[in-house]
């Protein structure tokens, strides 16, 4: 039918774009042309997302806090960005006098090179994956690892105490976090039985009826899911995580002492990070490029896929403008106490979710555990502590 | 329950952010310069002269006492006394200050003199919208800028205008009153015997 | 030999040669970094997925933020007065090159038992994962309890004295 091959098209137009365009070229180019242009095309689009979320970021705080946002540049201020970027761009570059010249240098790009590595793995649509790896969520959380090894060299080469305060800060958070973030996706990888996103994917891809098999809709999933988030926002620096770049605490956290150019590179590394590690909470809970309902798939997946991860950052800038900010004991003792022991015990109901066959009594038992234990753990956490005499030790 | 706040929050915010698109008090921004709030009567921003009538240097108030420059915290207030008298609103010969020179950099809005004033002469303006290109001589306010009048008074401070007014109105007409029961007790008191003739004694 | 193998063997050389090299202690362990990370590259050379992430996971990721803690938080962020080399060099270097001529006595021994143009063996996770639990879950469960041992080690010496109320 005419119809249903126009929507197959357009959900595969990019594939077909870019086999048009290599096609222009002899076939021993053809495999690296190709991939060169995937790569030209998730640097193009991602930077652009990242600009349109800056102004949506601005102006969705705004007004949540009754006030306008930027809405001078352009139409509503949609123009803001290119604003933000020529003045970044033109801005006097300073290096601190005393400050390690080459390590200064390099975190940022160190930053920017590994955040964009992780896009490589994540599915965008039906057949739209830049490289299908056996292991593709090992190397999204290789990538993630490497990330914090940036920032440290981004606070310890800058010379100043309130820089490297906050690398360690920093660095400390994202090393808690990324326990639960792990464990919270190895649940997915138990259910669906294989590392490669694309094949996870493609488990959530079936429909019951008009539901879809999306990890969310299952007790286990849900729980995994809100791990999954909490420990994304403390990932990526964010509200109310955002303690090591506090501007009433910390001046900037780790990016004080960089200016212009490179300052926008970090603002960039930090928002292309909440980018891929949305787009990997899509593409692991809420099925990815699939649709909600099975009357809907006629929709091109790649809308599917944006959508989700743009629904996503839309709710971490609603957290934004709701939570004030944590203190670093409050959010280490979270870590630890709640969220570690919460996620190893989904990770118990996911198994227990996997053995026991299918039914109803399933859905019930997990559920069960899932809630006694929320209630159980969070009843315990906020029990009063009875503070003693402070004793310090100093690492000598 | 664990929880809760965060999603009670979460709902707070969301009722903010649609409701700001569809009510005026969840949106409380005015877009200046193209929207203005009007300035309330109690405004008071940098002081001026007030003058009666049509013409400032006629009618202005200011009696050059000097008050005002003592009792200015900054020292904003520069005035030079004029050497002769020009009557004022009730009639008497007063001085008037030749020069009269306020420096709006360094007045700091405290009214003092205002409030010191005996003769109601110097009173707060509402203006605010004052930059200028000139740091130091655009900033420094001769007796002709300062000079505003009482129509211009009422405008902006119509309550107080009409208070001042009143009591300037019955000074008024007490000394009126005196002068005319002066004039009266002059008129109708007998002549003094040396510059009156006696009156002729039977006539002859 | 590919070109791609020297390449990355320089890498890893290079980064082995600025760590111990350099002066600075923290530009030391950011070069070691740079070794694990040709070292992971190395992996993915030999189509091992599996062991290159996990490489870039364990050690860029968590042991080099902790070499560079430990650094930071002790003294040894401050220059060598005397330059990098100890007095005892020749002995060190003696010593390093018999292990290195043991080790790789060994590798080559082991190598020429493999026939050669051996097909390249696909190992997905899931065979390691089959192989963790089945053949090798002794080790696994012995490694397991180490690390368990070493958590609460931690915790404790990090861990405030409990005052006790009068």
């Amino acid at each position: 039918m005419a119809a249903s091959s126009f929507f197959v098209d357009l959900d595969q137009i990019f594939i077909i774009l870019r086999d048009w365009i290599v096609g222009f070229l002899p076939v021993a180019l053809r495999p690296a042309a190709g991939v060169v242009l995937s790569v030209i095309a998730i640097v193009a689009v991602f930077p652009g997302l990242f600009a349109l979320t800056t102004v949506f970021e601005r102006k969705g705080l705004a007004r949540i806090q009754n006030r306008l946002g930027p809405n001078r540049v352009g139409p509503f201020g949609f123009f803001q960005p290119i604003a933000d970027g020529i003045k970044s761009l033109t801005k006097e570059d300073i290096v601190p006098f005393s400050a390690n010249a080459a390590v200064h240098f390099l975190a940022p790009l160190v930053l920017v090179v590994t955040v964009f590595m992780g896009f490589a793995v994540l599915p965008m649509g039906r057949n739209m994956v830049l490289v299908d790896m056996d292991a593709g969520l090992l190397f999204f959380f290789a990538m993630g690892a490497a990330t914090e090894l940036s920032v440290f060299m981004a606070g310890w080469s800058s010379r100043n105490k309130y820089s490297l305060l906050g690398a360690m800060r920093a660095v400390a958070q994202m090393i808690s976090y990324e326990v639960v973030l792990l464990l919270s996706s190895v649940a997915v990888v138990m259910i669906s039985g294989s590392l490669s996103l694309p094949k996870i994917v493609a488990a959530q891809n079936q429909y019951t009826g008009w539901f879809p098999h999306w990890y969310i809709f299952t007790p286990w999933g849900l729980a995994g899911f809100i791990m999954y988030a909490i420990a994304a926002t403390a990932e990526t620096n964010r509200s109310p995580f955002d303690l090591p770049e506090g501007e009433s605490e910390l001046v900037a956290g780790y990016h004080t002492e960089y200016s212009g150019f490179k300052f926008a590179l970090f603002f960039l590394g930090e928002y292309l990070a909440m980018f891929s590690i949305s787009g990997l909470g899509t593409t692991l809970f809420l099925g990815g490029w699939s649709a909600p309902l099975s009357l809907l798939t006629w929709v091109p997946s790649w809308i599917w896929f944006f959508g989700k991860m743009m629904m996503s950052i839309f709710v971490f800038i609603w957290m934004r403008g709701t939570l004030p900010r944590l203190r670093q004991d409050q959010l280490m003792n979270f870590a630890w106490k709640f969220a570690l022991p919460f996620t190893l015990l989904n990770l118990m109901v996911t198994a227990l979710w996997r053995f026991m066959g299918e039914g109803w009594a399933r859905w019930v038992v997990c559920t069960a555990i899932l809630a006694v234990a929320y209630v159980v753990m969070a009843r315990v956490g906020s029990r009063e502590e009875h503070f003693g005499r402070r004793s310090y030790r100093y690492a000598e | 329950m664990l929880g809760e706040g965060i999603l009670k929050g979460m709902a707070e915010t969301a009722r903010n952010f649609f409701g700001s698109y569809v009510s005026k008090d969840r949106l409380t921004t005015v877009q200046y310069p193209e929207q203005r709030i009007p300035t309330f009567e109690d405004a008071r921003v940098f002081p001026f002269l007030v003058y009666d009538g049509a013409d400032w240097e006629a009618g202005m108030r200011c009696v050059a006492c000097q008050i005002c420059e003592k009792e200015c915290p900054p020292k904003c207030i520069y005035i030079d006394k004029s050497k002769d008298k020009k009557p004022d609103f009730v009639g008497k010969p007063q001085f008037y200050p030749a020069r009269f020179d306020i420096d709006i950099s360094v007045c700091m809005s405290c009214q003092i003199c205002v409030e010191v004033c005996p003769f109601e002469a110097i009173k707060m303006d509402v203006q605010f919208e004052l930059a200028t290109t000139d740091r130091f001589g655009g900033l420094l306010y001769d007796r002709k800028e300062l000079a505003k009048s009482n129509e211009y008074y009422h405008s902006i401070h119509p309550t107080e205008a009409a208070e001042v007014d009143a009591r300037l109105a019955e000074e008024k007409a007490k000394v009126d009153a005196k002068a005319k029961a002066a004039a009266d007790a002059a008129a109708a008191k007998p002549p003094s015997p040396s510059t009156s003739t006696p009156p002729a004694e039977g006539g002859s | 030999m590919t070109p791609v193998f020297y390449l990355l063997a320089a890498l890893t050389l290079a980064g082995g040669l600025a760590a111990v090299l350099l002066k600075h202690l923290v530009h030391c362990a950011l070069a070691v970094t740079v070794a694990f990370a040709g070292l992971a590259l190395l992996f993915l050379q030999l189509d091992a997925q599996f062991a290159g992430f996990a490489q870039i996971l364990v050690y860029i990721g968590a042991v080099a933020i902790l070499i560079v803690f430990a650094i930071l938080l002790t003294r040894g962020s401050e220059l060598p007065k005397d330059g990098v080399f100890s007095r005892t060099w020749f002995v060190g270097l003696v010593i390093a090159a018999g292990v290195f001529a043991v080790l790789g006595w060994a590798v080559l021994e082991s190598v020429s038992a493999i026939p050669e143009q051996s097909a390249v063996p696909q190992v997905t996770v899931h065979d390691i994962g089959v192989a963790l639990v089945g053949r090798y879950v002794l080790p696994l469960e012995i490694v397991a309890l180490l690390l368990t041992a070493a958590t609460i080690g931690a915790v404790i010496v990090a861990m405030h004295e409990k005052v006790r109320p009068k």
